[in-house]
């Protein structure tokens, strides 16, 4: 961990050097890490939307990488906004939530992806309650299931760091539909959608416990795996995994977290 | 922000008040602690139900308000198995992923892997490709895991309400599962069998007509059980009418499986979206309407007789299909190790290692390639479910193109199953909290994870 720690600092330090526009300063202990991807991404308001999952430098991370392509920076990102038609039911339930949302419809959608046959909708948090209501409620819409909410950390993704995806799902009409909040590590708000889908109040506990989202207007907004008093969010990306060395007949297998990752 | 903003308490006292008495109780020790109670004259009994309490299916805290023998405030708290699976899975590769996910809900392990099998197969785009023969295998040891999940739950709910046998003749039977379970994977539990492209080697010969002849011996328990419970004057007292969840509720709750399906809601994912093949079998999905515990006993009782349904078919087909792959066809996905069973589990075959050591430097480039780094699964995301014993099973995995998941979620049925326990325990009787935990089924190992 110390290495990468390191190659942060540096990094974080590359991006000063490179961009003095750069107006929100990185708070010391703050894992957004932009390295040399600040070049390549403008703003992130003005940005293309789409999410970086994660920027890889050499063939391999961390030390040991003898491939001869350290110098190498790859962006890892999602797959990109679709554009309409998106096809099969898809572009009827984004409609019929456009509809319903009216003016708000551009605020409330940053953007759709249709990939894997799968449908994601891009959501700014201000506008998840009424669009999860909508959600519920129209009998064109009807998804009577949100399966919980999975949070995701994608340090690289500045400014949008922390995920929560709500998987939802209609028994009416037999469809899924992802939906998807991001927010900053600086501001991790969302409004709790337990008075929608009730089912929700411990999955919201468990990715506040995880990922320290914190869930506005949630009843009781407690840690529900981990004790109490823990200290941190496990399962954030700048957490150690922890474990120590294998040690057998003198040779020594490294802790899974400090293996080489490929 | 900084973990200290909340002040409020999962795991911490549940009555915060100084003066309240508090008597930790053991096992038999009851009495003194009623007279004192009854000497003191206080009516309001806060009750701490574990975090150790056989009836709870691994660690597991209730804490129960009680007025005289009735419940008014029951409260589950968890996370007394957290073991940081999904953690410990983005370290590892895909397909090692399978061996981590299989032991977080250990009474129903195939379904696990084979939900995680599936979201990876679809992160890859290889949903199609899978052989015919490894979806055969994969259904015969869902059904399997699903009467074994089933009979755990009858019966160690007979146990908890005092019937041993019931214990018994479940754990009897789910044995005969494992017997079939070990011949085609090598291990009773935990067995990682179902891997990313397929299943990991192929059920051996002789395999068929082993479940053919074990089949009667599953039905003829299953028929003991019905005959011990369905009728028995004792287990309907104590189960009709006790711990009622109706529709709206469960759905509400997100409660799935047969809780939903005995409030009345026919909801089974085999049904309305299928793997694996499901649409092509011939199964029925037990409903009822009582929404109580007992109707719930009755439900898990039908559906393993479903599954023996499911098994006899599963078995035709293996039988039309000797000889086919179990593993897609793309080396660079399919496990490179060709395992083999030996007698004491699953290991590498020695026809493999023969050519990777003795006959081909390639090959054994390859196998060292794909043991240690895995395979690279495109960036994205998707969400897999499957209809597990104890309701949906979910998983949202999301790959950043390299050979780990970049996360991997699992929804654990029995994580929201238990957020109904207020809802089915309120207002009834403290004998009964025991009951609504036998029949709502969840382990937590799986809620944990």
């Amino acid at each position: 961990m110390s290495d990468k720690a390191g190659k942060d600092k540096a990094g974080k330090d590359k991006v000063l050097e490179k961009s003095p526009v750069e107006t929100a300063p990185l708070e010391p202990g703050s894992q957004s890490t932009h390295m040399d991807l600040a070049s390549a991404t403008p703003d992130p308001e003005g940005r293309a939307p789409i999410t970086l999952i994660n920027v890889r430098e050499g063939m391999f991370s961390g030390a040991g990488d003898t491939s001869g392509f350290g110098g190498l920076v790859q962006a890892v990102q999602m797959p990109g906004k679709s554009e309409r038609p998106y096809g099969e039911w898809f572009d009827a339930v984004v409609d019929i939530l456009e509809e319903l949302l009216g003016d708000d419809a551009q605020d409330a959608f940053e953007y759709v992806v249709v990939d894997r046959g799968e449908l994601t909708i891009y959501v700014a948090r201000d506008h998840l309650l009424t669009l999860m209501t909508h959600l519920r409620d129209d009998q064109d819409l009807r998804f009577e299931f949100c399966l919980g909410v999975s949070g995701v950390h994608y340090p690289d993704d500045t400014r949008r760091e922390l995920h929560a995806v709500y998987p939802m799902h209609s028994i009416t009409h037999n469809r899924h539909v992802r939906i998807e909040v991001a927010v900053s590590e600086d501001d991790p708000h969302i409004p709790s959608i337990t008075s929608v889908y009730p089912a929700n109040n411990w999955h919201e506990r468990e990715t506040w416990d995880f990922f320290g989202i914190i869930f506005d207007g949630h009843p009781s907004l407690a840690r529900i795996e981990m004790p109490d008093d823990w200290q941190g969010h496990p399962q954030r990306k700048d957490y150690p995994l922890g474990g120590i060395p294998v040690e057998y007949k003198g040779a020594t297998i490294p802790s899974p977290d400090t293996r080489r990752q490929y | 922000m900084s973990p200290q903003t909340f002040t409020t308490n999962a795991t911490g006292a549940f009555a915060s008040d100084d003066d309240a008495p508090e008597y930790t109780a053991y096992g038999q020790d009851w009495s003194e602690i009623a007279e004192e109670a009854k000497r003191l004259g206080q009516q309001r009994i806060v009750v701490n139900m574990g975090p150790q309490h056989p009836s709870t299916h691994g660690v597991l805290r209730v804490m129960l308000e009680i007025e005289g023998e009735t419940v008014t405030e029951a409260r589950a708290g968890i996370g007394f198995l957290h073991t940081g699976i999904e953690k410990n899975m983005e370290y590892r590769t895909w397909t090692q992923g399978v061996t981590f996910c299989t032991r977080m809900d250990y009474v129903q392990s195939m379904f696990q892997e084979v939900v995680y099998c599936l979201g990876i197969e679809k992160l890859l785009g290889i949903t199609d490709d899978i052989p015919e023969r490894a979806n055969v295998l994969r259904v015969l040891m869902m059904e399997l895991t699903r009467i074994g999940s089933h009979l755990v739950a009858i019966g160690t709910g007979g146990n908890e309400m005092g019937a041993t046998t019931v214990m018994t003749t479940a754990f009897n039977a789910r044995e005969d599962t494992f017997r079939i379970i070990e011949m085609i994977t090598g291990l009773r539990t935990n067995n990682a069998y179902i891997r990313p492209g397929g299943v990991v080697i192929d059920a051996p010969e002789g395999t068929v007509d082993y479940i053919r002849t074990l089949l009667p011996d599953i039905k003829q328990r299953l028929d003991e059980l019905a005959d011990l419970q369905l009728e028995n004057p004792i287990f309907k007292l104590r189960l009709k009418g006790i711990a009622n969840l109706n529709l709206s509720s469960a759905m509400a709750l997100g409660v799935t499986g047969p809780m939903l399906r005995s409030a009345g809601l026919p909801y089974d994912m085999r049904k309305t979206n299928p793997y694996c093949g499901y649409e092509t079998y011939d199964f029925q999905v037990p409903t009822s309407t009582d929404e109580d515990a007992y109707s719930r006993v009755v439900l898990r009782m039908e559906e393993c007789y479903e599954s023996l349904k499911l098994i006899a078919q599963c078995c035709d087909r293996l039988d039309a299909m000797e000889g086919q792959p179990v593993m897609v066809a793309d080396k660079k996905i399919a496990w490179p190790a060709q395992l083999a069973l030996g007698p004491d589990g699953q290991g590498n075959s020695l026809e493999h290692i023969k050519h990777i050591m003795g006959q081909s430097m390639e090959a054994l480039i390859h196998h060292f390639k794909l043991v240690t780094e895995g395979f690279p699964v495109p960036a994205g995301q998707v969400y897999q479910q499957v209809e597990g014993p104890k309701g949906v099973l979910g998983v949202h995995l999301v790959s950043d193109g390299g050979t780990k998941p970049w996360r991997a979620h699992f929804r654990d049925p029995g994580f929201n199953h238990l957020q109904a326990l207020s809802i089915l325990c309120q207002g009834g009787q403290v004998a009964d909290v025991v009951v609504a935990i036998a029949t709502m089924d969840f382990v937590l190992g799986g809620v944990d994870r």
